[in-house]
């Protein structure tokens, strides 16, 4: 059943096939899936080690929580909200090992910054060391808020899918959001008072 | 130092730079290897799955002596439980026999 060589088997069969006993119809929807799965857990850990753990702690749950896939929504949606909610539970883990300052960062993004505050149109948005000072800045939000503005400033989701994902109410997520908010903003209160700017 | 606009750039940054979906070289095979182990004793589990199981006879017990006991009560209509601490308040008054 699992051999997808002459036939592409869909989700439901595949599915199916596990439920039935078939362990072996779980590979070809792990192989379909980890790299949109791989893709979400990036955005949370830094270090490919604990990317290849979130990963695998996806795709184990999903395994033993497959029983509970009603199959009224497509596969993909329910890997992805089970995807979010192991990275959340990731950054919960983890939390005690934030990043606390930004004393340490590197000259390309200090001068990026320099580059900023002399002039804002100076300095591209494009630029690696853009990418290293928002990642530091993510790095030291709590986990909620973290989750909530990746999800909705960074991948532009409306409200209502992050509550689907997260498994939060429509109005946690406006509270979470609101107070992300404001935690980033003391954040880069903080970069331009650590940096002197 | 405009932080709002620091702010703006810092997350289009992000959006720019959307992470990739590379897979390490067979990880599938890592995956279904895991599944294929038998999971290790979760004892916390076990505990948790036993004390509910135990929900319901110990809910069914709680109800049948409820009711038992409320049974029991309004069959011993005469003596009730004021009569009873009376009695063993006043035993030592009743007793005739002793004297100074």
């Amino acid at each position: 059943m699992a051999d997808s060589a002459a036939v592409e088997w869909t989700d439901a069969e595949l599915i199916a096939a596990v439920l039935n006993g078939e362990t072996a119809s779980f590979e070809p929807l792990v192989k379909k899936y980890q790299p949109r799965v791989f893709a979400t857990a990036r955005r949370y850990a830094r270090r490919e080690s604990e990317v290849e753990d979130i990963v695998q702690e996806v795709f184990l749950k999903a395994f033993q929580k497959l029983r509970s896939f009603r199959g009224d929504a497509p596969f993909e949606h329910w890997l992805m909200r089970l995807a979010v909610r192991t990275c959340y539970d990731f950054l919960r883990a983890h939390r005690r090992n934030r990043e606390m300052s930004f004393a340490d960062i590197s000259d390309e993004e200090s001068d990026w910054l320099e580059r900023f505050g002399a002039d804002p149109s100076g300095a591209s948005e494009y630029a690696a060391a853009a990418r290293e000072l928002v990642e530091r800045l993510l790095a030291q939000l709590s986990p909620a808020a973290r989750l909530v503005l990746t999800l909705l400033e960074i991948e532009d989701r409306s409200v209502k899918e992050i509550a689907a994902l997260t498994g939060w109410s429509v109005s946690v997520v406006k509270i979470r959001a609101f107070r992300a908010r404001a935690e980033m903003r003391k954040c880069l209160e903080k970069l331009a008072r650590e940096k002197y700017l | 130092m405009n932080l709002a606009e620091l702010r703006k750039k810092l997350l289009t940054a992000a959006r720019a730079h959307p992470p990739g979906g590379d897979v390490p070289y067979a990880f599938e095979k890592r995956v279904m290897a895991r599944l294929a182990e038998k999971p290790a004793l979760d004892l916390f589990a076990i505990w948790n799955r036993t004390l509910w199981q135990a929900v319901a006879p110990c809910l069914a017990v709680t109800l049948f002596l409820g009711v038992w006991t409320f049974l029991v009560q309004r069959d011993n209509s005469r003596e009730t439980l004021a009569a009873d601490l009376e009695n063993s308040l006043y035993a030592p008054l009743d007793n005739q026999t002793e004297t100074w």
